[in-house]
């Protein structure tokens, strides 16, 4: 019998199932149609989202939280424009996902057909890749090829345009393509000895140093070797929002987050010392508002994967491109212990001095129920977190100690990213406790998700954090704008107990101090699916410590000032 | 953070690319978010058309030159970009001008043209097209020249550069 040929979809699965993908996230349309069809003979499940954004975030949180590749599968036009939020949120942050779009027929591009979007024209700038699919033959090599560049170097998004003609048409090739990329050389930089030599010099005459920990070590998996520099130097480690995970935050050299929402003692230690290393990290504005005045008396030592992000932002004393952990296993046997008692004394004196504020007196505070939550569960969940209030809350007392267990809108600060993300991250780690610590107002981005999390029957745990405001900004609105707020109120929030009850989702819900922990507790241990808790906080609650924007850590406020403060000359 | 910027400069970048549909918008989104102006930028196939050579001679802050370069190094299309050292490279440009014709001027006219090396293309009873090439700063001079010769029309290719260096571009086609 005649092997039946396969056409441009089934050929595409084959290739999704060959580099094991086990979960597509996505909505389908007319242009996908052919791939959908191809998915129902494979043994690829297929996630049915309501909304593409969502899609993407389940992939964006799958694949932060397993470190392999998350896939999304959406049609044309606006199937596929809804899907550029996402792309901007993992391209941000450096995460692996792919998502697939289908195209109106080839003849009928760039003539306004129906469902038409220039879908590679329009993510140009959000992608780390894009393709746009002209031949059925080349759907092996573009897979192999976005598999590759989506999970090698600087990890991020790839976007594959695949018009339907494409896709319904004969593939003569062979699965097993060759990759044509010869403007990426995907093999590891041998890193720069030179470039190492001379940070291990600056290290051994450092008296006060303080390692900057950023997502690259997370990507690089270099959470052995970065225990080990912090020991051996016996230097003090912070970490930026991304990078909590990369090193234990209860680990007594610790000092959490640092930058515009970190804690006091992170932020005094980067002001007093005299070296600073960064790991992974990109010297982002929320910790280097001023860069003019960025640790300027302090030696400055960077490793990165890419080339743009050195001297980008800082000018490094010294630096070594490379792959987080190559190079600190070849920095490491160059480190000289060093005599920095003092120096940690000093910071150990800054924790004691500048604690986080852990006052529960008067309403429900918002950060005490993420307190709580943590004390509950005694750290152990993948925690997904939305933007805004509770998630610079979340960064300060939701500790952090493993790695990929915290999952954060970093650079593009998506809100509504938390709880799909918290969806994807559940299916990518079944047995793991995962919550979804939220505002009322990004929730109701994404909320639509809750169909998708009820039906599949996860036991996502929803922390919806509730102040009825869009909190950060109505903060932002007090203490710059004079309190004249504008579009920030959300009174008139929906009863998120009712609304969970409509999917058949469990609610709980928390409103004072005296029920926080036997709510919580209850709702941490439910697992017969999702959950919802509903936290009625206080309504005017600040975030603190706070940098203004544009200001260096020396400018940190610990409470609202009696003055009225100028307006801050950062973009955001 | 009131730092006045530095004023901005020309620079010329030589980019080896694979010569695929969208490679230019790829490229000039990195010039254009970096609020970098392309002047001229000229595009030719090497290599069995596989792949592509450009020269992009563009206009902006120093400060921003190195990401530039860097990021459209980061493009996955993308297999060189550098910028070309003067004394490594040879620079050519070619323009063409047509003047309205007038014989009382056209003795003076026709020095210039000589002194420049230039070619007489075309010649009706109201116009005249001449050819100038060599550098970029040769062509500015020639142009401010003929200014008071009734200048009609200029079209320039844009500036095109070669190294003196012998590439192994044969490297990339196996």
């Amino acid at each position: 019998m005649k092997k039946e040929m396969l056409n441009g979809a089934e050929a595409l699965v084959k290739c999704l199932e060959s580099h094991g993908v086990e979960y597509i996230f996505g909505h389908p349309g007319g242009a996908a149609l052919p791939i959908f069809d191809a998915l129902v003979d494979s043994p690829i499940k297929f996630i049915l989202t309501r909304h593409e954004q969502g899609a993407t975030h389940m992939a964006d949180g799958y694949a932060r939280s397993t470190g392999k590749v998350g896939v999304a599968l959406v049609t044309s036009g606006p199937g596929a424009t809804n899907t550029v939020t996402g792309l901007l949120t993992s391209h941000m942050d450096s995460v692996p996902i792919i998502v697939l779009s289908g195209q109106v027929i080839s003849p009928m591009l760039g003539k306004n057909a129906f469902q038409e979007a220039d879908i590679t024209g329009i993510t140009m700038s959000t992608v780390k890749h894009n393709y746009l699919v002209k031949d059925p033959n080349d759907i092996p090599r573009v897979i192999k090829e976005s598999f590759l560049l989506a999970n090698t170097k600087r990890p991020g998004p790839i976007l594959i345009d695949l018009p339907k003609d494409v896709t319904s048409a004969p593939c003569e090739a062979s699965l097993d393509a060759e990759v044509d990329l010869p403007g990426y050389n995907a093999e590891p930089l041998r890193p720069d000895k030179a470039g190492i030599a001379k940070m291990a010099e600056l290290l051994a005459h450092a008296e006060r140093p303080l390692i900057l920990a950023g997502h690259g070590i997370l990507i690089s998996r270099a959470g052995e070797e970065i225990i080990s520099l912090a020991e051996k130097l016996q230097a003090p480690v912070t970490n930026t929002l991304l990078g909590k995970g990369s090193f234990p935050e209860t680990h007594p050299l610790s000092l959490g987050m640092l930058g515009m929402h970190g804690t006091a003692y992170a932020n005094k230690a980067l002001v007093r010392c005299d070296l600073i290393f960064s790991i992974g990290s990109r010297w982002d504005d929320r910790i280097n508002g001023d860069n003019s005045r960025f640790c300027i008396n302090a030696k400055k030592l960077h490793i990165d994967i890419d080339p743009s992000e050195i001297n980008k932002i800082v000018k490094p004393d010294a630096y070594v491109i490379g792959d987080a952990r190559t190079v600190l296993k070849e920095l490491l046997p160059l480190i000289k212990s060093s005599d920095t008692k003092a120096w940690v004394k000093e910071v150990q004196g800054y924790k004691k001095k500048y604690p986080l504020d852990s006052k529960k007196k008067g309403g429900l505070k918002a950060r005490n129920v993420i307190h709580q939550c943590y004390e509950i569960v005694k750290g152990q969940a993948i925690v997904t977190t939305d933007v805004g209030q509770h998630q610079m809350w979340a960064a300060q007392y939701f500790l952090t100690d493993k790695p990929h267990t915290w999952l954060s809108s970093g650079g593009s600060g998506t809100m509504g990213y938390g709880f799909p993300a918290a969806i994807g991250a559940q299916f990518g780690n079944p047995h793991e406790r995962v919550i979804a610590i939220v505002g009322d107002g990004g929730f109701q981005m994404t909320l639509a998700e809750l169909a998708t999390v009820a039906i599949h029957k996860l036991p996502v745990k929803i922390l919806i954090i509730d102040n009825k405001y869009l909190g950060m900004v109505r903060q932002w609105q007090e203490l710059f704008f004079d309190d004249r707020l504008m579009g920030v109120d959300l009174e008139g929030n929906p009863d998120f107990i009712q609304l969970a009850k409509a999917y058949g989702i469990k609610g709980f819900r928390v409103r004072n101090n005296a029920s926080v922990k036997k709510v919580l507790t209850e709702a941490m241990n439910y697992n017969e699916g999702p959950c919802l808790i509903h936290a009625e906080v206080m309504k005017e609650a600040n975030v603190f410590p706070m940098i203004p924007a544009g200001q260096y850590a020396d400018k940190m406020i610990l409470k609202k000032p009696l003055t009225k403060m100028e307006k801050p000359t950062g973009s955001t | 953070m009131n730092q006045t910027k530095p004023n901005k400069e020309i620079y010329t970048i030589s980019v080896l690319t694979t010569n695929k549909p969208g490679v230019l918008v790829r490229i000039s989104l990195i010039f254009a978010s970096r609020t970098y102006n392309i002047h001229s930028l000229v595009v030719s196939p090497v290599l069995d058309g596989r792949f592509s050579r450009m020269t992009i001679v563009a206009e902006g802050h120093p400060e921003n030159l190195d990401q530039v370069i860097k990021h459209l190094n980061k493009l996955v299309d993308i297999i060189d970009t550098h910028q070309p050292k003067k004394s490594d490279s040879i620079e050519v440009e070619l323009a063409l001008f047509k003047l309205k014709y007038n014989p009382e001027k056209h003795p003076s006219l026709l020095q210039i043209i000589q002194h420049f090396k230039g070619k007489l293309l075309d010649l009706t009873d109201d116009s005249i097209v001449i050819q100038v090439s060599g550098k970029s700063s040769k062509i500015d001079a020639c142009e401010k020249m003929l200014q008071p010769y009734d200048l009609i029309e200029v079209v320039r290719t844009g500036k095109v550069l070669m190294s003196r260096k012998t590439q192994n571009l044969t490297a990339l086609s196996s």
